[in-house]
């Protein structure tokens, strides 16, 4: 595919490019059905859903958080809140009913978790992607996100390899809100936050707009489809380092210093098939999601890059690192640890939220000192 | 240069990523999970960026 080919295709040819992208989707999830198993096929299903369902209907979490600090629009950031209590309201009654199969994603809070929230929160702002947002900017042509999402890897590898040390530093049980009595606290909780998010927003604005409905209702779905085959939520930031964790051994490296890669359930997952792990499955699904999207849509490879200065290269490759440091430090990024968690119940997807709203407000700031609003 | 480009270069390197891997580390269908986790009688055991290493 040609960078002619695909932004000015003629009109006659769009069909016929639409139904390449259908059967290119359908082939590679049977593909993977049939060569590696049933649930990783309906992962990767899944993974192409979020991604189609993110770049489709212009979902996020970075911009509507930007959205709400910088003009007081709360729909993106109300749409995430409904869509999170969506998943609680199945989530929960199942991790209850079924714990021997099912589990949440539920991390204990602490002192390096609380700061790796906020650095994320910070770093997702500058690059203006988070941890799905990264993967489908991606997929649809952005280049500030094409470049963060190496470095992106390696620092989650990073991260994982220093995050038993990090978790030493100080860090509370895990604590959980669990059967009834807690999805009626983590309903009430969001049904608060949002209450405030309301009282802040500017007078005129829309509260919760149509597309932003419809995509909290639609990745709920593909969220408590997740949690229903792979057995865990939807998570990001683990394939990542994986990947990267793979390639270091790939290129000689040796895991033996960290605790953690070193551990029986991460050496396997290191020596298995990057198609056997969940989160990978989803991760590749975004990318390919979104840049199916982005394909179908007309025009949607046509817009031109814009320019940014030096510095602002320079900024993606440290942000990019530290979304993956971080996110490893905090449990995880805006899907493991706030998505996800607050709807399994876990206290620290809520330490998580405060947290990396704080550091979002720095990362509004330091972005335009980066250079990264576009000179188009 | 339009948005095809890095588009492109992403899906074309997660290709790359997946088929040096398959290369690797080729998966085993006969060792595959049961189709759902829910139902399946066995304890997840995905990784996953919340969990500390088991």
């Amino acid at each position: 595919m040609s960078d002619a080919t695909l932004s000015a295709a003629p009109a006659g040819a769009r069909p016929l490019r639409r139904i390449g992208l259908i059967a290119a989707a359908l082939v590679l999830v049977a593909a993977v059905m049939l060569l590696v198993g049933a649930r990783y096929g309906m992962l990767l299903a899944i993974g192409l859903g979020f991604g189609i369902a993110l770049e489709g209907l212009r979902f996020g979490f970075a911009g509507p958080w930007r959205a709400m600090i910088l003009r007081r629009e709360p729909s993106g950031l109300l749409a995430q809140l409904l869509s999170i209590a969506l998943v609680a309201m199945a989530a929960m009654p199942l991790l209850a009913s079924h714990p021997g199969e099912l589990s949440g994603a539920q991390a204990p809070v602490g002192l390096a978790m609380i700061g790796g929230a906020f650095v994320f929160g910070a770093a997702m702002q500058v690059v203006l992607g988070c941890g799905s947002g990264t993967l489908v900017n991606a997929g649809s042509g952005n280049p500030v996100s094409l470049l963060a999402l190496p470095f992106f890897a390696i620092g989650s590898f990073a991260g994982a390899y220093h995050l038993i040390w990090w978790t030493s530093l100080g860090s509370l049980p895990v604590l959980t809100f669990t059967g009834l009595p807690g999805l009626a606290a983590t309903l009430g909780l969001l049904a608060a936050v949002a209450l405030v998010v309301l009282r802040l927003a500017a007078p005129g604005a829309v509260r919760l707009n149509r597309r932003h409905a419809v995509a909290a209702a639609v990745i709920a779905a593909l969220a408590i489809a997740n949690l229903v085959v792979a057995g865990q939520p939807w998570g990001v930031v683990y394939g990542l380092g994986l990947w990267a964790a793979k390639g270091y051994v790939a290129l000689g490296g040796d895991l033996a210093g960290s605790a953690f890669w070193t551990a029986p359930g991460s050496m396997d997952r290191v020596q298995a098939s990057l198609l056997t792990d969940y989160t990978s499955l989803t991760d590749i699904g975004l990318i390919a999601g979104a840049f199916g999207v982005a394909a179908w849509r007309r025009g949607g490879f046509s817009a031109g890059l814009p320019g940014y200065p030096a510095r602002a290269w320079i900024a993606t490759v440290l942000a990019g690192f530290l979304l993956g440091y971080s996110s490893r430090l905090a449990f995880g990024c805006n899907v493991g640890a706030f998505f996800s968690g607050i709807s399994t119940g876990s206290l620290h997807g809520w330490a998580w939220f405060a947290a990396a709203f704080a550091g979002a407000h720095l990362g509004i700031r330091l972005r335009p000192l980066a250079g990264l609003e576009a000179r188009t | 240069m339009t948005r095809a480009v890095p588009a492109c270069l992403a899906l074309g390197l997660l290709g790359v990523i997946v088929a040096l891997d398959l290369a690797a580390a080729p998966p085993n269908p006969y060792r595959a999970p049961a189709a759902f986790a829910l139902g399946s009688g066995t304890a997840s055991a995905g990784g996953f960026c919340g969990a500390l290493p088991d």
